[in-house]
């Protein structure tokens, strides 16, 4: 039990962090690629750059963070963190909507 | 900090080492479900600046404000940290206290590089007239980025106190526990960064 909570959290090795390090260089170089350079039009460079940095986020919680289901504690981790993303999901995502459908309505009268 | 005190006592009073190890999962736990209850702030401050940032006032956008270069090198300085304190774990696994302080020491230096970068960027803004005053999306925008830098302050502060406590004390196992709480959080304000130079600063400049 005991060893289950320490591993769970905060154990990496240095291959690990390594490899969690040069993914995170390529995901954060590209999106400042496009944007600095205007390679691409406005949509598809917003569209990539979100779906980056989600996919850094992913990667982050796995080599930095330690997230993982595999042990009960990296449950109990995994799922509190669900938890938190559906909530920021649904405070952000609805204020956002809310507020530009109002600000839509206004404009029309 | 008050719940790494309390479970300091508790493996005091339990004093076997087993309970003791346990004790520190439970501690580097709680500290996790802090850091989710800290994501819901920033999922509100980012909430608001979402609704804000077209609200200019007639002002300054982030197209106009934002250097991309000076945010592509603060970004690079957390990224730097992020293998650093990572390297320092490994050192303090390995009860290797020598290891543990330099690594600590380099990630402490990056992450005052980046604080120091973020501190000249808002002195340059308020001295060119674009303070948290001037518009909706000025006052977002130092709320949300300052924030994150005091969040990164605070773990300056930590690291800086675990710094005397390895040198003096040695990597004890509350130690170790202390680490790897301040391990989740330097680590969970990264990942709040990359939401930030993707939302406020690319999304901004595209």
């Amino acid at each position: 039990m005991s060893d289950h909570s320490s591993d769970a959290h905060s154990h990496g090795s240095v291959k690990s962090y390594i490899t969690g390090f040069i993914l995170s260089v390529i995901l954060t170089g590209i999106p400042f690629w496009m944007v600095m350079t205007g390679t691409f039009d406005k949509l598809t460079t917003i569209v990539v750059i979100v779906i980056l940095a989600v996919v850094q986020i992913v990667v982050h919680l796995k080599y930095f963070l330690h997230l993982n289901f595999g042990s009960e504690q990296g449950k109990l981790d995994a799922y509190s963190f669900l938890f938190a993303a559906l909530i920021i999901v649904m405070v952000v995502g609805l204020s956002i909507w809310i507020i530009y459908a109002s600000n839509a309505m206004m404009m029309h009268n | 900090m008050s719940t790494t005190h309390m479970n300091t006592h508790d493996a005091h009073a339990a004093g076997a080492h087993e309970e003791h190890h346990d004790t520190g999962g439970n501690t580097v736990f709680g500290f996790w479900i802090y850091l989710m209850t800290d994501c819901l702030l920033f999922a509100s401050i980012f909430a608001t600046y979402a609704v804000l940032f077209m609200n200019t006032a007639g002002g300054v956008s982030g197209k106009d404000i934002f250097e991309l270069d000076f945010v592509l090198a603060e970004t690079a300085a957390l990224l730097v940290s992020r293998i650093t304190y990572g390297f320092a774990m490994i050192c303090a696994f390995k009860k290797n206290r020598k290891g543990t302080l330099s690594w600590l020491l380099v990630t402490f230096a990056l992450g005052a590089i980046f604080i120091a970068m973020e501190i000249y960027e808002f002195h340059h803004l308020i001295v060119n007239g674009h303070g948290p005053g001037s518009s909706a999306f000025l006052s977002a925008f130092f709320t949300l980025v300052g924030t994150h830098g005091l969040h990164v302050t605070a773990g300056l502060i930590w690291m800086f106190i675990m710094m005397i406590e390895v040198a003096k004390t040695g990597l004890t196992n509350r130690s170790i526990t202390r680490l790897s709480c301040l391990s989740l959080f330097w680590h969970f304000l990264d990942v709040v960064w990359i939401c930030v130079f993707t939302v406020v600063y690319l999304m901004g400049a595209v």
